[in-house]
């Protein structure tokens, strides 16, 4: 079981590396959204600071959600997903090697690029290093709350969008405590426990019930 | 069942109308006449949300029983609770905008049946861009149980997006709170009612709609078609 996790994480890793640009993409789209607030809203370092919070998480949002399409499209155009679908090994384990690997080409390079929002925006360092934990812990729950989506929308026209009218309202706790947190931090508040145990809490429960749903949804898109 | 509940919602939505219109106080706590928009605000904001529990609950039973009216039933539903939610925002801006001079507030409730307005599009919205009826039954049901179980957090985090603060979760805008004169309650009550009689009106018609349309290969429909020609 282990095996098969780790060969698909290696494999979807190995095939990313083979066509870098698609990971550059959704790192790009990040910075572009970044740094069009400025321009949008007037470069006035307190305004800066106050929307620096929203504006990285929204961003964030967005580039994991549009990330979210590759997830499986290709797999099944090429009939992977079929086969996977057929291997004795539980679905869900493959599901959740497929959203690690996702999140390891999307989701970490979102984290390590956050102090480059912090320069941006002004912001203390305290609510850099903030930022960095929140999305840390927040972009895979992310992306594995698309991932159920990704594979109820497989294979549809206009999937993209419709994408996005699906799982943008179900991504609102994870920003609202995401956001909430670099908020305080950047306020000079030290004790952000809760919304660190808030954060982690639903990571937990996204790791346990998303593989689950996104392996039913993949067995009715696919069937 | 279509014009026994046909008729009661006529006459509870009358009866509770004309109560509420001139059976009531022109008053409300502070508010004058403009507060009578409680009689369709509020049964169309109770409706919106167990319009979702319903649907949700359906499509659970059509995903466990494998039993297709399930989907059907849920599917019919979907449209009646958008529309509620959409009646209660619409009207919710009209009373904002007489008692606090506002169309819109973020105040955690209007948020949250916001949210709950973009849910119901979101399930429509899959069930209508899947061709196949059985994968999109399925698929639309899978998102109506994920909602469910996301709602509550989704509700929650609006409420308190201060983790520190919690025990803040009761807001004081919140209308129709406290102490009520009894007739305005009953009125309310009775409309209230009348919105749930309508949404069975109109969820069996389109539920048999559905049936037709999706059964409109078989024989009893096209004799159905044929009786009534």
């Amino acid at each position: 079981m282990f095996k098969a996790f780790r060969c698909i994480v290696m494999r979807d890793l190995t095939l990313a590396m083979r066509r870098r640009t698609d990971v550059l993409t959704t790192l790009f789209f990040f910075i572009i959204v970044v740094s069009l607030f400025p321009l949008g809203a007037g470069t006035e370092k307190m305004i800066l600071q106050k929307i620096a919070p929203g504006v990285a998480w929204v961003a964030a949002l967005l580039a994991s959600m549009l990330a979210l399409e590759r997830l499986f499209a290709s797999d099944f155009a090429d009939g992977t997903l079929e086969q996977l679908l057929l291997t004795p090994q539980p679905l869900f384990v493959l599901v959740l090697g497929k959203v690690l690997a996702h999140w390891l080409l999307t989701g970490m390079p979102l984290v390590l690029i956050a102090p480059l929002v912090g320069l941006q925006y002004y912001l203390p360092d305290d609510a850099v290093i903030t930022m960095m934990l929140t999305l840390l812990i927040g972009t895979p729950v992310l992306s594995l709350i698309g991932a159920i989506g990704a594979a109820l929308t497989l294979g549809l026209r206009g999937g993209g969008i419709l994408l996005s009218l699906l799982i943008l309202p179900l991504y609102i706790p994870v920003m609202v405590y995401g956001a909430g947190a670099v908020s305080a931090s950047a306020m000079g508040t030290t004790d952000l426990q809760a919304y660190f145990s808030i954060l982690s809490g639903f990571l937990i429960l996204a790791l346990v019930l998303s593989p689950i749903a996104t392996a039913a949804a993949l067995r009715i898109s696919v069937e | 069942m279509i014009p026994f509940f046909g008729w009661l919602t006529a006459i509870l939505m009358v009866g509770g109308l004309y109560w509420g219109f001139f059976e009531t106080p022109d008053r409300l706590s502070d508010q004058k006449e403009y507060y009578r928009i409680i009689y369709i605000h509020v049964g169309a904001a109770w409706m919106s949300m167990w319009l979702y529990v319903v649907m949700a609950a359906w499509s659970l039973a059509g995903l466990v029983f494998q039993t297709r009216l399930s989907f059907m039933i849920a599917k019919a539903v979907a449209p009646t609770g958008a529309i509620a939610t959409f009646l209660a925002l619409w009207t919710g801006a009209f009373w904002g905008q007489t008692s606090w001079g506002t169309w819109w507030d973020w105040d955690p409730r209007m948020t949250s049946e916001l949210i709950l307005l973009f849910l119901y599009m979101g399930y429509m919205a899959l069930q209508s861009a899947i061709d196949d009826p059985r994968r999109a039954d399925r698929a639309a049901a899978l998102l109506a149980l994920v909602g469910l179980v996301c709602v509550p957090i989704i509700f929650w985090s609006i409420n308190c997006p201060d983790p520190n603060e919690c025990a803040a979760l009761h807001q004081t805008s919140s209308p129709g709170g406290g102490n009520m004169e009894p007739n305005i309650l009953i009125a309310m009550l009775v409309t209230a009612l009348a919105f749930w009689m309508y949404s069975f009106v109109a969820i069996l018609m389109r539920v048999r709609n559905i049936i037709l349309e999706r059964e409109r290969h078989t024989t009893w429909v096209n004799e159905l078609l044929e009786k009534n020609k």
